[in-house]
């Protein structure tokens, strides 16, 4: 497959004092893709993504955007791109209107230019009406929507939204996951990070699962889960103390491929179901062990990110990101 | 050229505006606690302090200098406060990821503080003309002590923008700020002249650049050029070394900060 390239990171590193928050980081981007960086909050995706839109230099390796090294030709990059931020970034005090006048000026656009694209991402992201009131008067779902159109001011060839979902009510987030499908139809290469599995299930055409500074895996949604290869079947047991010595058990049987505790069963990754379920409810007869329900399940994205980092993505970490 | 203008225009747009969207806020910006300072205090010690020792007619005179100098401080130092609210918020990092350049920011800052700032001084002087203070240098020392004012505001802002990037949170930039204002002021000859000072006190407020900028400005509202001339250019050589410290340390942090 030839593709053009858009994003090109190559053996990025990025380390305060003595923690490494991001570990030789290699990877790609096609242009005309959402691409997703997942992972759990401190898994080094902001400081990748902060490094991609020159905020940070790399203490080591490089990365390009659009062919233009993103510390030597940063102001090249920077006129390529539209940046989401994370947080609200929002001054309570100006419009709506004034928000993207002001950033019309810094990507130095005339007036005339300006206020026609301005009018255009106003009606896009539906705040014509509240354009002029002072953006403290916005909901979280307009704030959110009022970024978006910052982001999508310059026209940039490459669109980077840090957690475009985070904290969103569902509403606020199916819409804004139209946006997303509807830049992307427009041609325009989106990165964006998440830590939210079903958000990188339904937009990402490729992702990487990002864990302590290094990418696990990457590949699209369904190739992950394919390359899982076998089905998961859960089963809670009444007598949640029994749960590991069954887990010992089944470990390591032929038709078994992986079992991972739950706090209330087992999590079972099987070649076939058919042939596994034999020995699974055999040996859970043997240990006297109640199962209250069993369930079956093709792997979800979440299955795919415990195999890679051996952790849910809810579960914490010990170590946050500071940056 | 012409884009680091457009840049800066609209960035120094954007802090009129929010003063503007603050009513209450620019009122109390204007008719500031300095002012207090002026109306109470310089009246209050009318009788208290000894005009021989202050060397001028009566003490609001004498304190006009320092409220002036005073208020430079205060805005200086609280400078970097909007600068740290939009680290903290994300909207630095946004404004960072447009291809303005990287000082763009910075200057904006710095020509709205120095803006406020002039017009507080214009306001105060304005204030003491009301009580009887008038500049014994005319007009054209009120531009004087204008320029002292910018001269010593402007280190003092580089100082309150480098605190603003290095800090952690916005509390530790508040105890600092706090901790710093009140023995600014009181090591230097805002309230008392140095030689009525203990000695130990007015040896430590030599240091102070507080004292220089106000040992300039003193003279130009009491009693005239000649006196004031040699102070004034020895003002202007330590606001030189002063600000030159100051960016210095600011632009490090600055570095720092962006990566």
């Amino acid at each position: 497959m030839d593709r053009t390239i858009a994003i090109d990171v190559s053996h990025l590193s990025k380390t305060y004092d003595s923690y490494r928050a991001v570990d030789d980081l290699s990877f790609q981007v096609y242009a005309g893709e959402i691409f997703g960086l997942l992972g759990p909050n401190g898994a080094g995706k902001s400081t990748t993504l902060r490094t991609l839109i020159t905020l940070l230099h790399p203490t080591s390796g490089a990365a390009t955007v659009m062919g233009y090294d993103t510390v030597r030709d940063a102001d090249k990059v920077r006129t390529l791109i539209g940046y989401v931020p994370q947080e609200r970034a929002i001054d309570r005090f100006l419009t709506g209107r004034e928000h993207l006048q002001l950033l019309g000026a810094l990507y130095h656009l005339t007036k005339e230019e300006a206020a026609k694209r301005i009018a255009k991402l106003l009606t896009l992201v539906e705040l014509e009406a509240h354009a002029d009131r002072p953006a403290k008067t916005y909901s979280g779902g307009m704030k959110r929507k009022l970024d978006i159109a910052c982001g999508l001011l310059p026209d940039p060839k490459v669109l980077f939204l840090d957690e475009p979902t985070l904290g969103l009510d569902v509403q606020s987030r199916l819409r804004i996951w139209e946006y997303v499908r509807m830049l992307k139809a427009r041609g325009m290469t989106i990165v964006m990070t998440t830590n939210y599995l079903d958000e990188a299930d339904q937009l990402c055409d490729r992702l990487a699962i990002i864990d302590g500074g290094k990418i696990k895996t990457l590949g699209s949604p369904v190739e992950l889960k394919i390359a899982l290869g076998g089905d998961i079947v859960s089963l809670t047991l009444k007598e949640t103390d029994r749960i590991h010595s069954l887990e010992s058990e089944l470990k390591d049987r032929p038709a078994i491929k992986a079992v991972r505790a739950t706090t209330k069963g087992l999590d079972i990754r099987v070649e076939s179901p058919e042939k596994a379920l034999p020995t699974i409810l055999e040996s859970a007869n043997r240990l006297g062990c109640n199962i209250e329900f069993i369930q079956y399940n093709r792997p979800r994205l979440d299955d795919v990110f415990i195999a890679h980092t051996g952790r849910a993505i809810t579960e914490s970490i010990p170590e946050s990101e500071t940056a | 050229m012409a884009h680091y203008w457009q840049e800066i225009s609209a960035l120094t747009m954007r802090w009129v505006r929010r003063l503007s969207r603050e009513k209450f806020s620019m009122l109390f910006t204007l008719v500031q606690p300095m002012l207090f300072w002026l109306i109470f205090f310089g009246n209050l010690f009318q009788r208290a302090a000894d005009t021989q020792v202050m060397q001028a007619p009566n003490y609001i005179s004498f304190l006009a200098a320092g409220v002036v100098v005073m208020t430079v401080l205060n805005n200086g130092l609280a400078g970097g406060v909007d600068l740290l609210f939009d680290k903290e918020n994300g909207f630095l990092e946004r404004l960072m990821s447009t291809p303005i350049h990287r000082t763009s920011v910075i200057l904006s800052r710095f020509i709205f503080v120095m803006g406020i700032t002039s017009m507080q001084v214009l306001v105060i002087l304005g204030v003491a003309y009301l009580f009887g203070v008038q500049p014994a240098t005319g007009i054209l020392g009120v531009a004087m002590i204008v320029l002292i004012g910018m001269m010593f505001g402007i280190g003092l802002t580089a100082i309150s923008m480098a605190m603003a990037f290095s800090v952690k949170s916005h509390g530790d930039f508040f105890s600092v700020l706090g901790f710093l204002s009140l023995p600014m002021i009181f090591l230097s000859s805002a309230l008392v002249p140095l030689t009525a000072m203990p000695g130990w006190m007015s040896f430590l407020a030599q240091f102070n650049p507080m004292t220089w900028a106000i040992d300039a400005v003193r003279p130009l509202i009491l009693s005239g050029w000649t006196e004031a001339l040699p102070h004034v250019g020895m003002v202007v050589l330590v606001m030189l070394v002063f600000d030159a410290l100051c960016l210095y340390g600011g632009a490090k942090a600055f570095r720092r900060a962006m990566g």
